[in-house]
């Protein structure tokens, strides 16, 4: 019985959750002397035309993987908001190294990804050093480690990497470009959509980040541990899970999973890194993290979700309706779906209890 | 706020009259008669789980009783809040001091008083009125120290002036001297005993029964959440009041003859504890467990015994000696080694250390044994088939109450989640068992269940170390007895030579 209530509750909570933000929004939009129903119309007419579509699911994939970033440190009760400078420093090195080279064209794209993989997981697990060893909390400390990598990052670009042109002392800050066989190819072909714009390579990426993590979480004994240690440290601590080392181990995979989420940018489009290279994934991600409750589905809904309102809300430059609105449902439809996931979660609470309850009185 | 220089006036300051409070599965306190008289310093004594804070948290309006009344200078009174007490002239200083390390002493005294507004502090009235109370009562106290700055002797000081400078008549010192050195003990005592003078009523709530004798006008003791008696500490030796406290009830547990086989099980040899706050929690412990033998620590808690057998899971670092489990060095080993070479560990608290509140049965079956080859697969690292028929052999072996294995924890009564974790710890073959009160806090049913599984165990072969602060448990199902008094062992004994009265006077450090 329980099991059915709760599986449909999950299912029903998100809709409603969104039915309640749309209906706050239609609210500001009257007040605003907007229709609200011409303008959602407009949205999602424009939201769900192929070229749209295709730009969704290319927004969708680095916010994924930095909401999958986010949440292995949540998974474990740690908050990581240092993916922001772990991916930048990642994409970073990775462009830049991976344009000096000149290697076969898989193992070259393998490597890009491994350097960025890496050095932002390096970066990461001074973080997790710190809290270790000096009990340093670990949202101080990668506040401070994204000043300071996103301004090493920028002293890198401008001073290291960038090769400054004779001719032309106008040019940005920049790598030089990848050579082809760093470059992931579009998927276009593979799916017979040549006639959209390219979607990026990196959608597979993702799609295999989220597995990983899915496997890591809730099939493994590490994942156990981690899982366990986030829900109750001192029970996690007597069942044998060393929590110093797991705390370890969590910043370094979030942060070698967030060094991912500069690459479909990198290897699919820019393939370079130049100073408009995007930035901000790294706290747009938290937020699809808490929409998708840490989940790898969920988590891949909410990415679209967000994307698609980023992505439509474009038209509403031409309806004459301030774009700013979209932020605005953002923040609603993150607040309704958590506030909502929280009554479940009473909900299913209780309902436990007292079934448990009944158990006793019946024997 | 009248000085009453009347220490010989027996007028009664706090009349407890039949108190009663049941949490789930337990009764707390069961009919609790108290008269404390005025301008006397009156201790209540018992072990923990006595229902001694229970008692303290309704007098100070923290929890409301089930029946019963409280009557506070003649007048009955009904407290739905702390602050409703404050009122009436309670006040309590907790064992865990509740000030602000960045304020003022000042400023923490007046925190509180006033509503949130622009109004500037008026420092001069309240630095003058603190300085008036602490002359009076011989408590010297510099109001304009930040907190961080004191020793806790004179943290101590400042929460007793905080509480008196709202009017306490009556004063409820919860363990007040577990946090401090044998000189501010005195110190304390000293300042006690002037505000005893000045009229001021003091409850003091301890386990320490030298203390409680030398301060002490009356003694109430508790035990089981019942009041066994009060008496005048003049009147009574400490061994009467040991006795009081331990009860002599004969043991419930029938007993059964030893099975113990010769081969070791487990052997700790000269271990010392790690200092912890400038001392260390045990010291030169010494002791073997046979296969086939319960072998039994009793000790007024807080003599070191929890830090012992976390040193021995491996949680709690050690300073030198050494462990042995089946005659094989396991000092090096991780926790987690520690696990897989069949430690089992039934910790004190369950909640907190034995499982997952917020996870399902068949994830805390496997809490502990992770690493375990049964829970592995050869792709997937954790094997949840097994780990739910695991969990549903414990539910049906232990008479777990639950509507399946999918249930949370925390759905489960304390019972029930007793069982399924002791289920856990003993259906997986375990080498050694690490038992630390496993029956604490629930009903008769479940206990005598754990006892029944806990003897099987050891009949079919394993050793067990129990911990008990329940005397009748710890003598009912020991086949060998030690007594732990400060961090050692004082005292090797059979559970037959052990009469309460002699357990009592070791577990005390009357006798060494």
């Amino acid at each position: 019985m329980i099991k059915y209530t709760t599986k449909i509750l999950s299912f029903l909570t998100p809709l409603i959750a969104l039915s309640t933000a749309v209906l706050i929004c239609s609210f500001i939009l009257n007040l605003i002397d907007q229709d609200p129903v011409e303008t959602f119309k407009s949205m999602w007419e424009y939201g769900i035309t192929g070229k749209s579509l295709v730009s969704i699911l290319n927004r969708s994939v680095p916010l994924y993987i930095s909401a999958v970033a986010v949440a292995v440190g949540f998974k474990m009760g740690l908050f990581n908001i240092g993916v922001e400078g772990q991916y930048l420093l990642g994409a970073l090195l990775a462009a830049a190294f991976g344009s000096y080279m000149s290697l076969p064209p898989v193992l070259h794209v393998l490597l890009i990804l491994v350097m960025a993989s890496v050095s932002a997981g390096l970066w990461a697990a001074i973080a997790g050093y710190l809290k270790v060893k000096k009990g340093i909390h670990e949202v101080i400390s990668t506040i401070m480690l994204n000043y300071i990598g996103t301004g090493t990052v920028a002293y890198l670009l401008a001073q290291v990497f960038f090769e400054k042109d004779e001719g032309d002392s106008l040019k940005v800050p920049q790598t030089n470009y990848l050579p082809e066989s760093a470059m992931i190819p579009p998927l276009n072909k593979m799916l017979g959509i040549e006639d959209l714009p390219d979607l990026h390579g990196f959608l597979i990426g993702a799609i295999f980040i989220g597995v990983f993590y899915y496997w890591l979480i809730w099939k493994t004994s590490l994942g156990f541990d981690l899982r366990a240690t986030g829900s109750n440290p001192v029970a996690a601590k007597f069942s044998g899970a060393d929590p110093g080392r797991l705390i370890i181990l969590a910043m370094v995979i979030s942060g070698s999973i967030a060094g991912f989420v500069g690459m479909s940018g990198l290897t699919g489009y820019y393939h370079r890194y130049t100073i408009d290279f995007p930035s901000g994934l790294g706290f747009a991600g938290i937020g699809v993290a808490l929409l998708g409750r840490n989940h790898p589905i969920g988590m891949a809904l909410g990415a679209i979700l967000i994307s698609f309102l980023e992505r439509s809300s474009q038209i509403l430059d031409l309806k004459d309706v301030p774009k700013e609105i979209e932020r605005i449902m953002q923040g609603i439809i993150i607040l309704t779906v958590v506030v909502g996931y929280e009554i479940v979660r009473r909900f299913v609470l209780t309902q436990q209890i007292k079934e448990a309850s009944k158990e006793v009185l019946d024997e | 706020m009248g000085p009453r220089n009347f220490p010989f006036q027996m007028s009664i300051a706090l009349k407890i009259k039949n108190i009663s409070k049941s949490f789930p599965g337990v009764l707390a306190n069961d009919n609790i008669d108290i008269n404390i008289p005025e301008a006397t310093i009156h201790a209540i004594v018992g072990e923990n789980g006595a229902g001694k804070s229970t008692l303290m948290k309704i007098i100070y309006g923290m929890i409301q009783p089930d029946s019963g009344t409280i009557e506070v200078f003649n007048k009955e009174q009904k407290f739905n809040s702390p602050k409703e007490a404050i009122n009436s002239g309670i006040g309590m200083v907790h064992q865990h001091f509740m000030l602000a390390d960045n304020l003022t002493v000042l400023e923490n005294v007046v925190l509180g008083l006033e509503n949130a507004s622009l109004k500037p502090i008026n420092k001069k009235k309240y630095n003058d009125e603190i300085e008036s109370i602490s002359k009076k009562y011989g408590m010297p106290l510099d109001s304009k120290i930040t907190i961080d700055d004191l020793g806790v002797g004179e943290k101590q000081r400042v929460e007793i002036i905080k509480v008196l400078y709202r009017g306490a008549k009556i004063l409820i010192l919860d363990e007040p001297t577990a946090v401090l050195v044998p000189q501010e003990v005195n110190e304390l005592f000293e300042n006690l005993r002037s505000l005893k003078k000045e009229g001021v009523t003091i409850i003091f709530i301890s386990h320490k029964l030298d203390e409680v004798l030398e301060i002490a006008d009356g003694v109430s003791v508790m035990r089981g959440g019942k009041h066994v008696g009060t008496v005048e500490s003049s009147n009574v030796s400490k061994p009467d009041l040991a006795e009081m406290m331990i009860g002599k009830s004969l043991p419930k547990p029938p007993k059964r003859d030893t099975s113990a086989s010769k081969s070791i099980c487990l052997e700790v040899k000269g271990l010392n504890g790690e200092v912890l706050d400038s001392k260390a929690p045990f010291s030169d412990i010494n002791f073997k467990v046979k296969k086939g033998e319960i072998l039994g620590i009793a000790g007024v808690e807080g003599n070191g015994q929890r830090e012992l057998t976390e040193a021995i899971l491996g949680v709690y670092p050690i300073e030198s000696g050494q462990i042995s489990l089946n005659n094989k060095d396991i000092n090096d080993l991780e926790t987690r080694t520690r696990r897989s070479l069949g430690v089992s560990y039934i910790p004190e608290d369950r909640q907190s250390q034995g499982l997952v509140m917020d996870s399902s049965l068949i994830e805390n079956a496997m809490l502990g044994r992770q690493t375990k080859e049964r829970y592995r697969t050869k792709f997937y690292n954790i094997n949840y088939k097994n780990s739910k028929s695991f969990s549903e052999e414990i539910i049906n072996n232990y008479d777990v109450r639950t509507p399946g294995s999918a249930t949370l924890a925390l759905a489960l009564s304390g019972g029930n989640q007793q069982k399924f974790v002791v289920g856990r710890e003993l259906n997986d073959e375990p080498n050694l068992l690490i038992a630390s009160q496993p029956t604490r806090g629930i009903d008769i049913g479940a206990q005598a269940l754990i006892w029944e599984k806990l003897r099987d165990a050891r009949d079919s072969g394993l050793g067990v170390l129990l911990i008990s602060a329940d005397l009748e448990e710890l003598l009912g199902l020991s086949d060998r007895l030690l007594v732990i008094y400060e961090g050692k062992i004082v005292k090797e004994l059979l559970p037959k030579e052990a009469t309460p009265e002699v357990l009592g006077a070791y577990m005390t450090g009357l006798e060494q």
